[in-house]
């Protein structure tokens, strides 16, 4: 029995009327929903750069680095024990069930040389397991074969920035490079990955086989130790169960008694940045929240003013019962103008939020994410508000009896 | 003939304070389709209240009442405001129209509330005020019409719906003589030539001369009913 498009305009007129008061109203519920816009807009972004971070190391990711030594009763931080080796690399490869595949890392800085270019960097020696580990794919060229790292072939794999400073624009594939007066065949270039969460150039990295590494660039003391083993668990669930394994392996590899602390430090990555994600979508939520508060007080100024509203319109009220509206004809009227207003407010505040994130971005570099979703749930709840503040106005509209309605003054 | 009004020992009661008002005592009365009455009275004699129990704007406390042979006097509020919709053309004193709503739209209102589709509504409402002289005057508002106009804008909407009862309160109590002479034979024409039943409130002499058939309530009962030839 209601007629839309018919109470849609007699709504519509009535707000027209009173323009200044119709907007004041809406006022409200703009401002609550653009609050609501912007902040998940700030909270969606900020965690979102942080799920690319996570990305950008490889996903399911452990680090493995040895203990501290103390020389003389001075001890000298964690990664300064030579104890980690190629082996226990591949035993935790092997033996932890919950572990996808790992590779060793023996690094550190080296001056390379191409032709009359130069250029500082750091030099990972590892197997060809890296790229898996690291969630990384070559631009163009090949990875390593096995027998390269077996054999310690004088070959590698260059990082963007690295290609970029020795090589300009040109293929480097085939090309050789010195690397500490060595010679090394480039094999393959590695896609960009930009920026870590740190702010350091990911893409500044030459990767050798750790044999070539051991042998011709960082000789160690003991052959075979490594700086650190990067381990990919299997899934994101498996992180826990990995980080227990390889402790334990390591535990026993190590002969190490019950009451003897580990020498060496296993470090969930991922399960850090994970947390760190965490904090920022509860920040962002938190914030969302409050910026419904204030669509909730936009709320109750869209009932306080139909409350006015339908007082005013007593008269009108009586008439349109007297010739035949029902009680859901009148109830339907006021809740149909509190929506109208609440979702008129709402488009514009839909607006006006976009409109404000893109200046925040514009303004702080910050990286802001608005969302289809985000954009619906404040728009929808902009309608919820209207709904549910309208209807007790409607409910007290409807109940009037028509004899007083009609002799109000 | 079936009456279209039937009242049997109809009553309204109010409570003030201690005392109790009879605004309606013990009416019963039969009026048939066609007929024209005019309902007089002194202010407080029960007569306004008579209006809006037949209006079905109000409920009877006692007694009953048949509006075109179907007993209204219990129903609730929903189907109240049908049997308004369907039987029963209203028109005021203060003319009631909608403010800032052209003549076309007001007449269009009972029809919001019935099952005519939204397409015929115009065109219904344009036939209404066409029937009372008003074709030049549809988009006008209230504001820029004369007393006149505005009282056959509501009579517009009171006949747009087909129902067989028109009550009128008062209609010529804010017009001048004039404006009022024109209403009543508007409202003769309409009875004799549409088979309208009028009944109509009025304290003015020569006003219920225009009726065919005249009662009068004093104290809530009525002192005398009897045919009146115009």
């Amino acid at each position: 029995m209601i007629h839309l498009p018919a109470t849609l305009k007699i709504s519509l007129r009535a707000l027209r009327v009173n323009k200044m008061r119709s907007a004041l109203t809406m006022l409200g519920i703009i401002i609550g929903v653009a609050a609501v816009i912007t902040m998940l807009a700030v909270g969606k972004g900020a965690s979102n750069k942080i799920s690319e971070q996570i990305a950008t190391i490889g996903s399911n990711l452990i680090i493995v680095i040895p203990g501290s030594t103390t020389t003389s009763g001075i001890r000298l931080g964690s990664g300064t024990y030579q104890n980690l080796t190629i082996a226990d690399s591949d035993a935790i490869k092997h033996e932890c069930s919950a572990v996808a595949t790992t590779a060793p890392i023996l690094s550190g800085s080296a001056q390379v040389v191409y032709g009359n270019q130069n250029w500082a960097s750091i030099v990972f020696g590892t197997d060809e397991n890296i790229l898996e580990v690291r969630e990384w794919t070559l631009a163009s060229g090949r990875n390593f074969y096995e027998q390269e790292i077996r054999g310690a072939a004088k070959v590698c794999l260059l990082g963007r920035t690295v290609a970029e400073n020795l090589f300009s624009n040109d293929d480097p594939i085939s090309k050789t490079i010195r690397i500490k007066k060595v010679p090394f065949t480039v094999v393959g270039l590695l896609e960009s990955k930009g920026q870590s969460m740190m702010g350091q150039d990911q893409d500044d990295v030459i990767y050798v086989p750790i044999s070539a590494a051991q042998r011709n660039l960082f000789g160690r003391y003991f052959p075979g130790t490594v700086r650190s083993i990067m381990v990919k668990a299997a899934s994101t669930d498996a992180l826990d169960r990995a980080e227990t394994q390889i402790r334990e392996l390591l535990r026993q590899r190590h002969r190490l008694g019950p009451g003897q602390e580990d020498d060496f430090t296993v470090r969930n990555l991922t399960q850090m940045m994970q947390t760190a994600e965490q904090a920022s979508r509860v920040m962002a939520l938190l914030l969302a929240a409050i910026a419904c508060v204030s669509l909730l007080v936009g709320g109750i100024g869209i009932m306080n003013i139909m409350l006015v509203s339908v007082t005013e319109r007593t008269r009108e009220i009586g008439i349109r019962m007297a010739v035949g509206a029902k009680t859901w004809d009148i109830r339907m009227q006021f809740i149909i103008e509190a929506l109208v207003l609440s979702l008129i407010g709402g488009l514009i505040g839909v607006g006006l939020g976009i409109l404000v994130a893109e200046l925040l971005s514009f303004l702080t570099a910050w990286t802001i994410l608005i969302s289809l979703y985000s954009v619906l749930l404040s728009f929808g709840f902009s309608g919820v508000v209207g709904i549910f503040f309208g209807f007790y106005p409607a409910y007290k509209a409807s109940l009037m009896s028509p004899i007083d309605a009609l002799r109000h003054e | 003939m079936t009456a279209l009004i039937e009242t049997d020992q109809l009553e309204k009661r109010y409570e003030v304070g201690d005392s109790v008002v009879h605004a309606l005592d013990c009416v019963s009365l039969k009026i048939f389709p066609g007929e024209f009455v005019a309902v007089m009275g002194p202010s407080g004699s029960g007569k306004s209240t008579f209006m809006n129990v037949i209006g079905c704007l109000d409920e009877p406390t006692a007694g009953r009442y048949f509006l075109d042979g179907i007993d209204v006097s219990r129903m609730d509020r929903d189907a109240l405001a049908e049997i308004r919709n369907r039987k029963i053309g209203f028109v005021f004193q203060g003319f009631n129209l909608l403010s800032r709503t052209s003549a076309l739209e007001n007449v269009e209102v009972p029809l919001l509330y019935d099952k005519t589709h939204p397409k015929d509504r115009p065109n219904r409402a344009r036939e209404a005020l066409k029937l009372l002289g008003l074709e030049g005057r549809m988009h006008h508002h209230p504001n820029q019409l004369s007393g006149g106009q505005q009282q056959r804008v509501a009579i517009a909407r009171a006949l747009v719906n087909d129902a067989p009862l028109l009550l009128a309160d008062e209609p010529t109590g804010n017009l001048d003589t004039k404006t009022s002479v024109e209403i009543m034979e508007l409202f003769v024409r309409l009875n004799k030539e549409k088979k309208i039943t009028i009944v109509l409130v009025t304290h003015e002499p020569d006003i219920s001369a225009y009726s065919r058939r005249i009662i009068r309530f004093l104290d809530g009962r009525i002192v005398s009913d009897r045919e009146n030839r115009p």
